[in-house]
């Protein structure tokens, strides 16, 4: 069995926008389904993640009705990976930077994350086996 | 024994108006400031952040000015005040066509050859 390690993301990319938030949010979820131990740390535009009030809608290009399209959220994504990380013996510590939060006025958050600051990825750097920053491009 | 952490920026003005800072130096303030143990890398087209006096100010919207526009230089002298060496990328620099003579003091350069000593010489690289 592999050895469980604690890993740290630091992520800045807001949801829906991109492929590297597809591509950061399979990193983490694969580390989750292997029980590592994982602090994501959310900041700029990545504070949306994990927002609360994120809806799914009907497309009516695609033909389909609310249920149809089952739209894919980004909180959804969030709360999976949590379950994932829990049933595998892991844990993970989602953290969004709380100024970030209060400028994009997202702070009704899932379940499982909480509000935090650089000092926490610092912390959580510090005690990590490695850590990766995914930060926006331009 | 605080990890030394390299913070290598080379996407430049990135939230620079909108959050009147460059985030990446911020955050490494604030972690600074947090017992860290900090270096800060410039490359590509952020090695423009030395220049020395730029103006961010004048923009407006509806009228309405923003009323504390960025300044990179400042911060960056700043954070080298609180103890954290920043260095730039001499060919990049020179690709822009900057001089050590437009940027604020306290920077050093560094050849592209030179980048992977500097990444050795620290436990982390963030590439923010």
């Amino acid at each position: 069995m592999a050895t469980k390690k604690k890993l740290t993301f630091a992520l800045m990319d807001p949801p829906f926008e991109n492929a590297r938030t597809v591509t950061t949010m399979r990193l983490i979820d694969i580390a989750a389904r292997r029980g590592h131990e994982i602090i994501v740390f959310a900041y700029e535009g990545a504070v949306g993640h994990a927002f609360a009030k994120q809806a799914k809608h009907a497309n009516a290009a695609h033909g389909h009705d609310l249920a149809q399209e089952d739209h894919p959220l980004a909180r959804e994504w969030v709360a999976n990976i949590l379950a994932a990380s829990q049933a595998a013996g892991g844990k993970i510590d989602w953290i969004n930077c709380g100024l970030c939060v209060d400028e994009r006025g997202v702070g009704e958050f899932i379940h499982g994350t909480r509000r935090g600051s650089p000092a926490d990825l610092l912390k959580a750097a510090e005690g990590s086996d490695n850590s990766l920053v995914i930060g926006t491009r331009g | 024994m605080a990890k030394k952490i390299l913070t290598l920026i080379d996407s430049a003005y990135r939230c620079t108006v909108e959050e009147q800072d460059e985030p990446a130096v911020w955050i490494t303030e604030v972690m600074k400031g947090a017992g860290g143990d900090f270096t800060l890398l410039l490359q590509g087209n952020a090695v423009g952040y030395l220049v020395r006096g730029q103006d961010g100010s004048g923009l407006s919207f509806g009228g309405v000015k923003l009323t504390h526009p960025v300044s990179v230089d400042r911060d960056l002298t700043q954070i080298m005040g609180k103890g954290v060496e920043v260095y730039f990328v001499q060919d990049d620099a020179e690709e822009r066509g900057l001089e050590s003579s437009d940027f604020i003091a306290g920077a050093k350069p560094v050849s592209r050859a030179g980048v992977a000593k500097l990444f050795a010489s620290h436990d982390l690289v963030w590439h923010w």
